[in-house]
Formats: C-alpha cells, sequence, structure tokens
C-alpha cells in the first residue's frame, strides 16, 4: 500500500451520486496520467450503460476510451498486453455477472504476470465491474462473484459503499501497480439502499458520504472504515450491506460496531481483529452466496484471532446457497429480517 | 415433414463425425496425395493490399527454396549470405541446446523440456524479419527467438535448472522463459493466451503513436482456445500492428490436426473470416518464413494492420520429456515430411549460393555444440533442479504484490517457525 490515506484541501465538496464520483476519479486520473486508457463494452461514445465513463471520449479522444468487441476474454487479454507495453488500462466488465470469459485472464495472467516473470512485466489494471442484486436483476444481473477474486493470489478487490469512497478508492485503484479488482455496488449508484424495498429510494444528496470533494484524493487499499462505534457487537459488511446494516442497527437500537471493510485483499484485519476483541461478538454479511463466500474466510479468520474473546459463534448472514432468483428476490436477499433474526441469536447469552 | 411411420423415412441416420488422422502406429506413411505447391509460384502482393485480395495465400503455400536449394519467385527475400549463415547457426545452435536440455531431463537435472526440433525455421527466421525491440508474445515453443536475438544460453539454462541463477528465482516450470530486455513476453503455461495480450500491445503501440510492433505465436491446436477469437477479432477491428504466427505442426501431444479444425481448412484461412491478412508458408522454409513475416511487420508498421500467417511445419519429436509419441503416431511420418528439415535446406541453398560448404558446416555444428556445452557447465555451476531448492525461501512470498501483505507476511513467518520447529 502506498501513499497517504485522505488527503485535505482538495476543493469544494458538494454532493455525488456513485456514478459521479466513479466517473470524476477517472476524469482526475487520466488527466494526470496519459498512459490511462478506459475501455470495454459501449463505454466510449455513449459512456456506458450505467453512465460511469459519459463524457470521457469527448475530452481524452477515441484512444484512450473505446468502445470494444462483446468479448470479455478479448478486453481483459488486450489489457493485459498494454500494461505489459507500460500503459495502465481500466477496463469495464458491465456487469460482474459477465466477467467469467474473462477469469482465465484475470486469474492466469494479471494475477501472476508480476509473480512469474519476477517484476518484469506487471498488470497495474483496474477492471471495473457493477455487481450485486436489489434491482430485480435476476440470475445474470445481479451476482457478487468476490469470492471467486479473493482466492487468486495476485488480486486485490475493492468494494466501495458511498460516493466518497469510490471516488478515492478508485483514485487508489488506478494509482496502484498491481490488478485490482473493483466492484461496484449498482444498487446503490443512485443513492444509499437500507433494504426495505417498499420505501421510495434515497437519493445520495441527503447522506453525508455524498459530500464529495472536486479535486485529488485517495483511499488507500486495504484500510477499513468504522461507519458506526459501538460495544455489543461488531458487524462486518460491505457494499450495499452497509447501509442495510446500518439501518437494522438504527431500528434495532443496538450498540453494534459496523465495519465496512472496503477493501477485501489485502484486508484490514487489525480493524477486525480490535472491534472483535472488544465486543466479543461478531456478524458477517454479504450478498454473495454462502458456500466458500468471502464471510467465511471473515469467520475463519476471526475465529482463529479472536477466539478467547468470542462470546457467541460468529454469524453469516448471506445470500442463500442458490443461484440468484427473479421473483423471489426478496426472500433471497440479505435485508433487514434476516439481520435482525441473526444479531438477535448473536446478542441471546 | 414427418410420414406416417412417425419419421424421415429414406433418410439414413446421422452419423458423428470423428477425425482420424491418416496414419497411426505402424502404420507405412505415403504422403503421395500431399499437395506442397511449386516454390516461387506464389504472388507476392504490395503489403497495403486489401486481405479480400489475397485469398488466395491463406490457402496456398508460400515456399521459395525449391528442390535444389535454390531460392526462386517473387517471395525470395534476397538475404545476403552473411545473414543467411547467422540464421543458418542460430537454427543449428536452437538444435543443440534442445539436444542439450533434453539429455539434462534424462539425467534428472530438471523436471521437464520441450525441443522444438524441426521447427527451428518458423521462429528464428521470423525473428531475424523483426526488429529486436518487437515484443514477441511466445508459446513455450519459440525458445529460438530468444536464440535469434542473441541471449545468453546460460541464462536460458538457469531457468531450465531452477537454480541460484534464474532471474525468475526458480517461480517457473522449465522453458517458461521472460526476457524483457530481449522483448520476449513472459510464457504462460495457459494457452493462446498471450494472443489477445499481444494485440493489446501492438495496439497500446498505436495508441502511443509507437512504431514497434508486436507478435503473437501458438500451435495449431491453441487455435481452438477462444482467446485465438478474441485475438482475431480485436486485432481486425483495431487494425493492430501485429503478426500473429499459428505454428502448425500438425500435433498437438497426441491429437493431429483435424482436432482444431484442419481437415476443413487451413489455419491461415482463419484471417479471411477476420477479414484480415493471411499467409500460408512452408515452415521448413526459413526463406519463406523470413520473407512473409517481412511482409507482414511492414504491412504492420506502415499502418495497414494486422496478418495472420501460418507456418506449415511437422512437430518432429514428442511434444515434450512427458511424451511418447511412438504411441499415437507412426514412426515413419518424421523421415517421410515433404517439406524436410529446415536445417538440411538453407545449408542446401547456401552450398548451391557457393557461400558454405560440408566442411563449414561441420565446423560450425562443432562449434555450437561447444558453445551449448561450455553454457551448460557454467550453468550448473550454479546448481540444478536435482540438488534441491536453490532460491532463498522468502523469495516465494515476494512479488505476488508489489509490495508483501500482512498476510503473506505471517504466511512467510509460519513456513519458517515451521521448518524450525521441525528440524529442518
Amino acid at each position: 500500500m502506498s501513499g497517504a490515506d485522505e488527503q485535505g484541501d482538495v476543493g469544494t465538496a458538494r454532493p455525488l451520486n456513485m456514478i459521479q464520483a466513479l466517473n470524476e476519479a477517472m476524469d482526475i486520473c487520466m488527466a494526470r496520467d496519459p498512459d490511462i486508457v478506459v475501455m470495454g463494452e459501449d463505454v466510449g461514445y455513449f459512456g456506458g450503460v450505467f453512465k460511469a465513463t459519459e463524457g470521457l471520449q469527448r475530452k481524452y479522444g477515441k484512444t484512450r476510451v473505446f468502445d470494444t468487441p462483446i468479448t470479455e476474454c478479448g478486453i481483459m487479454g488486450v489489457a493485459v498486453g498494454m500494461a505489459a507495453y507500460g500503459l495502465r488500462p481500466v477496463p469495464e466488465i458491465q456487469f460482474a455477472d459477465y466477467i467469467y470469459p474473462a477469469l482465465d485472464q484475470i486469474v492466469s495472467e494479471a494475477a501472476r504476470i508480476r509473480y512469474r516473470s519476477a517484476g518484469e512485466f506487471i498488470a497495474p489494471i483496474t477492471v471495473r465491474s457493477p455487481f450485486g442484486g436489489g434491482i430485480f436483476g435476476g440470475q445474470t444481473h445481479s451476482q457478487s462473484p468476490e469470492g471467486i477474486f479473493t482466492h487468486v493470489a495476485g488480486l486485490k478487490t475493492v468494494v466501495p459503499s458511498t460516493p466518497y469512497d469510490a471516488k478515492g478508492l478508485l483514485i487508489a485503484a488506478i494509482e496502484d501497480n498491481d490488478p485490482v479488482i473493483f466492484f461496484e455496488p449498482k444498487r446503490i449508484y443512485n443513492g444509499p439502499f437500507d433494504g426495505h424495498y417498499g420505501r421510495p429510494v434515497t437519493p445520495w444528496a441527503k447522506h453525508p458520504a455524498a459530500m464529495v470533494p472536486e479535486g485529488y484524493y485517495r483511499i488507500s487499499l486495504g484500510q477499513a472504515k468504522v461507519v458506526r462505534g459501538g460495544g455489543d457487537v461488531t458487524i462486518l459488511c460491505y457494499g450495499t450491506m452497509v447501509h442495510v446494516v446500518s439501518a437494522v442497527v438504527e431500528d434495532m437500537k443496538i450498540d453494534a460496531e459496523v465495519i465496512d471493510l472496503r477493501t477485501l485483499v489485502p484486508l484490514d484485519i487489525q480493524a477486525i481483529t480490535a472491534s472483535v476483541q472488544k465486543t466479543g461478538r461478531c456478524v458477517v454479511v454479504h450478498e454473495a452466496t454462502r458456500t466458500s463466500g468471502f464471510g467465511a474466510e471473515l469467520s475463519a479468520l476471526v475465529q482463529e484471532r479472536c477466539f478467547h474473546a468470542l462470546e457467541a459463534p460468529v454469524e453469516r448472514v448471506t445470500g442463500w446457497d442458490t443461484p440468484y432468483p427473479h421473483s423471489l428476490e426478496w426472500a433471497y436477499f440479505p435485508g433487514p429480517v434476516r439481520i435482525g433474526e441473526a444479531l438477535k441469536r448473536v446478542m441471546k447469552d | 415433414m414427418t410420414d406416417e411411420t412417425g419419421g424421415r423415412g429414406n433418410l439414413a441416420p446421422l452419423s458423428l463425425h470423428v477425425p482420424e488422422p491418416k496414419f497411426r502406429p505402424g502404420d507405412a506413411v505415403d504422403y503421395a496425395d500431399f499437395d506442397r505447391g511449386e516454390a516461387g509460384l506464389m504472388p507476392r502482393p504490395d503489403i497495403a493490399a486489401a486481405p479480400a485480395t489475397m485469398r488466395d495465400l491463406s490457402y496456398g503455400l508460400i515456399r521459395v527454396l525449391d528442390d535444389e536449394g535454390r531460392a526462386t519467385g517473387a517471395w525470395d527475400p534476397r538475404l545476403t549470405p552473411d545473414k543467411l549463415t547467422a540464421m543458418l547457426r542460430h537454427m543449428a545452435l536452437t538444435r543443440a541446446y534442445d539436444e542439450r536440455m533434453y539429455r539434462a531431463q534424462r539425467q534428472g537435472k530438471t523436471s521437464f523440456y520441450m525441443k522444438c526440433t524441426g521447427e527451428e525455421a518458423t521462429c528464428i527466421a521470423a525473428a531475424h524479419a523483426m526488429d529486436r525491440e518487437d515484443m514477441v508474445f511466445p508459446s513455450y515453443r519459440q525458445q529460438g527467438v530468444l536464440i535469434a536475438r542473441d541471449w545468453p544460453l546460460v541464462d536460458m539454462m538457469c531457468q531450465v535448472y531452477s537454480n541460484a541463477g534464474d532471474r525468475l528465482k526458480g517461480r517457473q516450470m522449465p522453458i517458461m522463459y521472460s526476457s524483457r530486455a530481449a522483448a520476449f513476453f513472459s510464457i504462460s503455461g495457459n494457452l493462446a493466451t498471450q494472443y489477445p495480450q499481444a494485440v493489446g500491445y501492438a495496439m497500446a503501440s498505436a495508441a502511443k503513436g509507437d512504431n514497434k510492433i508486436a507478435s503473437a505465436w501458438c500451435g495449431e491446436g491453441s487455435t481452438a482456445e477462444g482467446d485465438f477469437h478474441s485475438a482475431l477479432t480485436f486485432a481486425s477491428v483495431y487494425r493492430a500492428p501485429v503478426i500473429l504466427n499459428v505454428v502448425n505442426n500438425q500435433w498437438a501431444i497426441s491429437s493431429f490436426s483435424g482436432f482444431a479444425g484442419a481437415e476443413a481448412t487451413t489455419f491461415a484461412a482463419r484471417a479471411v473470416g477476420y477479414g484480415i491478412a493471411g499467409l500460408r508458408v512452408d515452415g521448413n522454409d526459413a526463406l519463406a518464413v523470413y520473407a512473409a513475416t517481412e511482409w507482414a511487420a511492414d504491412r504492420a508498421r506502415g499502418n495497414h494492420g494486422p496478418t495472420l500467417i501460418e507456418h506449415f511445419t511437422y512437430r518432429a519429436e514428442g511434444h515434450s520429456t512427458s511424451d511418447d509419441p511412438t504411441k499415437y503416431r507412426s514412426a515413419e511420418e518424421q523421415g517421410t515430411w515433404p517439406l524436410g528439415d529446415p536445417i538440411v535446406r538453407l545449408k542446401q541453398h547456401l552450398i548451391a549460393l557457393g557461400a558454405w560448404d560440408d566442411e563449414r558446416h561441420a565446423a560450425m555444428d562443432r562449434e555450437v555444440a561447444e558453445e551449448v556445452r561450455a553454457a551448460g557447465k557454467e550453468a550448473e555451476k550454479q546448481g540444478i533442479l536435482g540438488d534441491g531448492m536453490h532460491q532463498p525461501f522468502s523469495t516465494m512470498f515476494e512479488d505476488v504484490f508489489e509490495e508483501m501483505p500482512w498476510h503473506l507476511k505471517e504466511q512467510s513467518q509460519q513456513m519458517f517457525d515451521e521448518r524450525k520447529a521441525a528440524g529442518i
């Protein structure tokens, strides 16, 4: 990890949604470094299906921001070759659900190049990809495949949960000299989602973390954030679940410490152990399916390092071990009911 | 339309075609049907020619050297005797190197080796036709490129031995070389991944207004991988300055080229569908390989786009030290292969030019054997894999990331602690 965290005095802060924050991060990076290129399906002229790259091609030209054929393995393979030349590619995979054709290039190539060439070739690539559910996306527009990537040696995996973090983390990811998988929870692109799907969406404008400074700042990878301090239970979460968890904690009036991991690899282990040593209880929450999900790693780490402090088994609230269903979304999604029940179980004794 | 009996009546039942090579172990080999074409007959289009106008070059065979070793036709690259003898020497050196490293594996000095015997012209003549700065994205059978770029044999051997001198710190299987200094990209075990990477490198060079080009290499078997399709699509779409080489040595381990589609078409003809230039060359004719590569390099550098070159050759030996080809193909194939041996053919050409003779050739063979022997001694001074682990254990955890994160530091410490506790 290089660089200082959260540099100050970077211009006026104003509310942005997450898309705008991500767009601004790319814009700032591209202005600073002529070797950064943005590529992917529909990212050029059209500005991306979620508008995250809007205006970039107009500003930086077609040789730096360009549309690609619909071939994820090609996008990643080409990015690896561009990195070998000396560029810093920022490829987009339109949905995380479609990243699988690129897995060979990500796992066998980007993640291993530095190691296998003993540093002769590197892959400073940031793969941006919208992920997560809660949007009636069904099986192939809702998945959270982070556990596939956290399992790969040589990859960093990042998931922001606010516009402020999204900008600072994306800048840090693009500047990082290792390949970074940057998963963007699309459910919270336009506003924080508290899991109460029947209520109207709150736009980011009313959330303090939507205040994004205009200029350059970075949030170092590998640093978690304590979203809410508390003494009774530690809740480990990231992405959309940060907002769902926070709402549940407020509603239940539990003195929980909510930790937004922000980076999954490298993980901020100190923040986790310090919190669980204090609270003695831990709940892990993620949208991804349970078995072999990242929650299993978190649970194991907490058990290994905080065993004597634990007063209850570590709970996991996750997606069920099924493909992501369309019509049954709100029975699948780890929403307020399921998180509430887990908290009651873990606080029981 | 079904008839009253519920079927299509007079239609024979479907049958699945599963390709089968012409010759299996024990079979007599007869290449009478093989059409190698005449040397010198194929036209040589302008480097700016539209791909659609050069379709025939994807189906024929570009050959320069005739049976008497004379260079003939529009593709004759008219190389000087010095250039020709330099290529010949690099081919002989590669073969001698392969022989020695193959023996070294048999002697237990390393775990694995792969020869390129019979295919030396494909990579060495190509390397001679490119600039030394042009990045090569090789598969595992282009060691000749490193040798053609005068990369030290000792360095290559140290990699094969995973010894103290191995720049890759014993992390990679033998022959998975990497040399940025020789513009030779890190070799991966995963087939065809280098294909879109080469296209990306070429795209980057073009995007930056550079004049470097890239070349990619794979075998005909690997053309079946999805990455091959991605690479050709990207190369075509962005007119990337790249040379895409397919070494069609007719065998992918035990599978003959029919399993990659060779029964239906040529590999060069894949280019036609992507709208890029395709050339099919006699891969055992160093002059044809040189000429095709030079043409493709000029085309790429002139902003006229990519070229796919199929080098039609024969894998004269086993796939690797772990393979026994007598179990799946006729032993007669190698000796009767109609395109001969690339070294013998270039030698014959130089003799026909009056620039070479058997004495000089024998002297060259002695020289390259001695060069390989001396390099071997030098490399073995730094250890062989058979002697155990030569790299400091801590290096295993380095270079996973630019900076070592806490979990790798912990695991490194754990490894030391466990070994200490176990008394090793």
